[in-house]
């Protein structure tokens, strides 16, 4: 188990970092400039752990709190997610439940760090996240239910394990459809991306989740951003394991289609930042509501 | 053990009769207070623990003049489960008032106490009662002393109103319970609740009726949605020592009544079930959808009270509704998970109101947009408060999570294993519990960044100083308390199996899944590892190179001050604006600008709670003015009066002589 632990951590610590630089570069492909490396962010991060900081005189230990908790959130949550077919180190019934209360977690310490500042626009920023989220929690409730139901588990480890393949070509195609729908608005706005939130733009009051992090500085900044690549592929893993059921005999090729989907997954999520507009602020609750009836819906499907 | 109990119970009422004549002496009456629950405490825990471990239920009876035969007394494990947090959370409450009310001048405090040990006593009582007289006496005592705890602060028009609201509303209940006991007793021909038994043959209509009637009576007191509506007027105008006691122990009572007629009736049909767990689901939504608009902290966390009881009420709800359909499995857990709920709620929410109480102590404001920065000024607090959220909010590693996490499991599991249309309501609880869980986090954030975190906001809040211990130890036990049960939930979840082995009434108990609580646990001690380890690296980092303070970035303003910071009307702003339905929205009064040169206007904000002003208000408004019609009956002359007496006399011997034949 230990080993496993630390093979899926290996994975994603060094991995995670790369689907920042992709969605970068697909963005470029799409403006027509060259772009940023692919590496750009492993730069970022070396850079910004070596350097000093400047902090708030309001702020107090909770305002490191937040970029600490924000990072080793993910790698818990990693732990109990298959990565393609390797299996979840940590696995038991109805983790499904700490996998969505560990984010929460991550989420609180976020925006009570982002409170901590006393700035007007990092309190906008945190009461956005944490009033946005609200409409995407049910959302991925139901997603993974629909999971449940279909596996017949309450671990992550069987709900995106082997039953997929089966559920895809059964009568569940159109259910496992919609939900995979619902997931990857879900991820756009967990990792604050296009059109939910814009994690490039210099107007403070347009954001949700960079203005939260505005006073960060130095390592703690690096954490944040560590944080939320981490986040990326851990959310976009149950993408991945969704929408690329298949398996071959050989581990090695298992893990290669599992690190490429992930590498698709940056490259659409690229395409989606570059094709659409940022939506307006109060038009972000009805898209999410709109995502919770369909996945209301799937869950009848399976129901039914 | 039945001299234990009884000590247990006469020790306040001692101390309550000592408190009385001493009560000019404030500082000796509190002392007092303090001594007498502290030493009914202790022989009160080892008999709910022994009781919880196993020891056979307690039975007294005394001789009694009143007719209904005897004075009984009945403790069981269920009634044991209850008794705890009245046994710790009493004398927390206790030597935190002392403390808490030491400013206060120019009140007989010992009155007050008098009151506050007679409370004890009387949900002691409640608790142990084994005949309904009994029970009605100890249940009004308790209901009139709250009442005069709450009513503290009395010159105050706001809290005048306040107490008036709780007064009629708990009457409201005792009036229905006593339709309940008359009932019951007539059909079980005993005053005795060892004689109920003889309940489970009554009809079915009849049963449901009963239960109707229990729920609305006791939901009153426990603050159940609808009947919630006295909680946050009372919570946020008693004493904060006093609101923790009423939030965390007195509401828990209206939940054991309920499950002490559900003890009584036959079986209870599947719909019972969903009917509580519907009730419970809605006052979770309803509760924690108004304790994010709210300003005043308290009423925060009065409204966070009621979200609380009905995610107590939604595990119950289930576990009747499956142990109805055979799935005791299911019924377990989500058993388990809401008396778990009960207890976490018990340790959390009383921290809360005491943390709360610290910084109404030190900043004699309630309004969350008044306070802000204290977590430089009062660090112990604002520390306990925060892990008090993180608690309250569900959030791995602490309690709140452990029980959640069951009653997830049981509405899970019963989804899943159910016939389609069974679990279909199950899993869509789901669902709204992961909504309500958002939500909670919405409220907490709010409540801790706004009165604690950033900058002060006013005067007061700016130079705020922490109390004496005894107002931060009270609150720092029950945080631990919360810490522990979160960290190792197992031996906490075998004192439960007595209070459940009651309520399913099955002696074939499936195990908890207990490889499910070494993966979690498991999960939890990784997290807390690399959290320390991280903020280990974190520290050592910060401390060979240190960070230059600077002003907080304004965007380029340069001279931003602390009024213009975020505050908690502007938090909740997106929220009640896109997040909830119109009904829920608070008033906003404003003046519309219509020169050229706006003069200055004001805006303020205030939430009223609909079920209270919109349908409650109405239908009493409504009763009172028919009752005006009944006003030619009040002439105001003697000899009219007389006249009444007379025809009264007449009709009641027409009566006589037609009923007893003339003899």
């Amino acid at each position: 188990m230990i080993v496993g632990m630390l093979i899926h951590l290996l994975l994603l610590l060094l991995f995670a970092p790369l689907l920042a630089g992709i969605i970068a570069r697909t963005k470029a492909l799409f403006a027509g400039r060259r772009g940023q490396p692919v590496l750009q962010l492993y730069f970022d991060l070396l850079r910004l752990a070596r350097k000093g900081s400047v902090i708030s005189k309001t702020t107090t230990w909770v305002f490191a709190a937040g970029p600490v908790i924000g990072l080793v959130v993910p790698l818990i949550a990693a732990l109990m997610i298959p990565f393609g077919t390797l299996q979840a180190p940590l696995s038991f019934d109805g983790d499904l439940i700490l996998f969505v209360y560990l984010f929460a977690l991550a989420r609180f310490f976020t925006a009570a760090a982002a409170l901590d500042t006393g700035s007007s626009f990092e309190g906008m920023g945190a009461a956005r996240e944490v009033t946005f989220s609200c409409l995407a929690e049910p959302t991925i409730m139901f997603a993974l239910l629909v999971l449940a139901k279909l596996s017949g588990g309450l671990s992550l480890d069987i709900l995106l394990g082997d039953h997929l393949n089966a559920s895809w070509r059964g009568g569940s195609g159109p259910a496992l459809g919609l939900i995979l729908v619902c997931l990857f608005v879900v991820l756009l706005v967990e990792n604050s991306r296009i059109p939910f939130d814009d994690p490039n733009t210099h107007l403070e009051l347009t954001m949700i989740h960079e203005v939260m992090v505005l006073d960060h500085s130095g390592p703690a900044f690096a954490m944040i951003l560590y944080g939320a690549a981490l986040k990326l592929m851990v959310l976009g893993t149950l993408i991945v394991n969704l929408a690329l059921p298949w398996a071959t005999p050989w581990w090695a090729l298992n893990l290669l289609l599992y690190l490429a989907g992930l590498v698709l997954l940056a490259m659409l999520i690229g395409i989606v930042e570059s094709v659409m507009a940022r939506l307006r602020l109060v038009r972000i609750p009805q898209v999410l509501i709109g995502t919770t009836l369909i996945s209301v819906f799937a869950l009848v499907l399976v129901l039914r | 053990m039945a001299e234990l109990w009884l000590l247990s119970l006469l020790l306040p009422v001692f101390g309550a009769l000592l408190v009385l004549p001493l009560c000019r002496y404030a500082t000796l009456s509190a002392g007092i207070a303090a001594v007498t629950t502290v030493l009914a405490a202790i022989p009160g825990v080892y008999v709910a623990m022994s009781l919880l471990n196993g020891q056979p239920p307690i039975s007294i009876a005394y001789a009694w003049s009143l007719p209904g035969g005897a004075l009984q007394i009945d403790v069981d494990a269920v009634s044991a489960f209850f008794l705890l947090p009245v046994f710790i959370l009493s004398p927390l409450c206790a030597i935190y008032g002392g403390a808490y009310l030491h400013q206060v001048k120019g009140k007989l405090l010992g009155v007050h106490w008098a009151f506050f040990l007679l409370l004890v006593a009387s949900m002691v009582l409640v608790l142990s009662a084994g005949q309904v007289f009994l029970f009605l006496v100890a249940w009004e005592l308790m209901s009139l002393t709250s009442f005069f705890l709450v009513a503290f602060d009395h010159q105050n028009k706001e809290v005048k109103q306040a107490a008036w609201v709780y007064l009629v509303a708990s009457h409201l209940g005792v009036t229905l319970l006593l339709g309940f006991f008359l009932y019951s007793s007539q059909w079980s021909g005993s005053l005795f609740f060892s004689d109920f038994e003889a309940l489970r043959a009554i009809p079915q209509h009849q049963a449901t009726g009963l239960f109707l009637l229990a729920v609305a009576g006791f939901g009153i007191k426990a603050g159940l949605f609808p009947f919630h509506v006295w909680l946050p007027e009372a919570h946020p105008a008693a004493p904060s020592h006093v609101s923790a006691l009423m939030s965390a122990v007195m509401v828990n009572l209206g939940i054991y009544g309920i499950l002490r007629t559900v003890t009584w009736l036959p079986q209870a049909p599947a719909w019972w079930g969903l009917l509580l767990a519907g009730f419970g689901i809605a006052g979770a939504l309803y509760g924690i959808a108004l304790a994010a608009v709210q300003q005043d902290i308290k009423r925060c966390l009065a409204y966070s009270t009621v979200e609380n009881v009905g995610i107590i009420f939604v595990g119950l709800g289930v576990g009747i509704y499956a142990v109805a359909a055979g799935f005791s499995a299911v019924a377990l857990l989500a058993f388990a998970g809401a008396l778990l709920h009960l207890w976490n709620h018990s340790l959390f929410k009383g921290m809360l109101f005491l943390g709360a109480g610290n910084l109404v102590h030190a900043t004699a404001t309630r309004n969350m947009n008044q306070l802000g920065g204290l977590m430089k000024r009062l660090p112990a607090t604002s520390m306990l408060l925060i892990g008090g959220s993180v608690a309250i909010t569900a959030l791995p590693p602490f309690n709140g999570f452990i029980s959640e996490w069951l009653i997830y499991l049981g509405l899970l599991h019963g989804g899943l294993e159910m016939p389609r249309a069974m679990g279909l309501p199950l899993l869509l609880l789901v669902s709204l519990l992961a909504l309500v869980g958002a939500m909670a986090i919405l409220v907490f954030v709010r409540l801790v960044g706004i009165s604690v975190l950033g900058n002060p906001r006013s005067a007061a809040a700016a130079s705020a100083h922490e109390g004496s211990i005894l107002l931060l130890a009270p609150p720092a036990i029950l945080l631990a308390g919360c810490v522990l049960i979160g960290l190792n939930p197992l031996p906490v979840l075998d004192l439960l199996r007595a209070p459940v082995v009651l309520l399913i009434k099955t002696e074939l108990l499936p195990m908890l899944t207990l490889t499910a609580f070494t993966g979690l646990g498991r999960g939890v001690w990784l997290l807390l590892a690399l959290i320390a380890g991280m903020a280990l690296l974190f520290f050592v980092q910060r401390h060979r190179h240190p960070a230059v303070v600077a002003a907080t970035w304004g965007c380029g303003f340069a001279l931003p001050n602390n009024r213009m910071s975020y505050n908690a009307t502007a938090f909740s702003e997106l929220a009640h604006n896109h997040l909830l339905p119109r009904t829920l929205r608070p008033e906003v009064v404003t003046a519309p600008v219509t020169t050229f040169f706006p003069q200055a206007v004001q805006l303020s904000q205030q939430s009223s709670d609909p079920v209270l002003n919109r349908l409650l208000q109405l239908f009493f408004t409504r009763i009172a003015n028919l009752c005006q019609r009944l006003r030619w009956f009040q002439q105001g002359r003697l000899p009219i009066y007389l006249l009444y007496i007379f025809l009264t006399c007449i009709g009641l011997m027409v009566w006589s002589l037609r009923v007893f034949g003339g003899g």
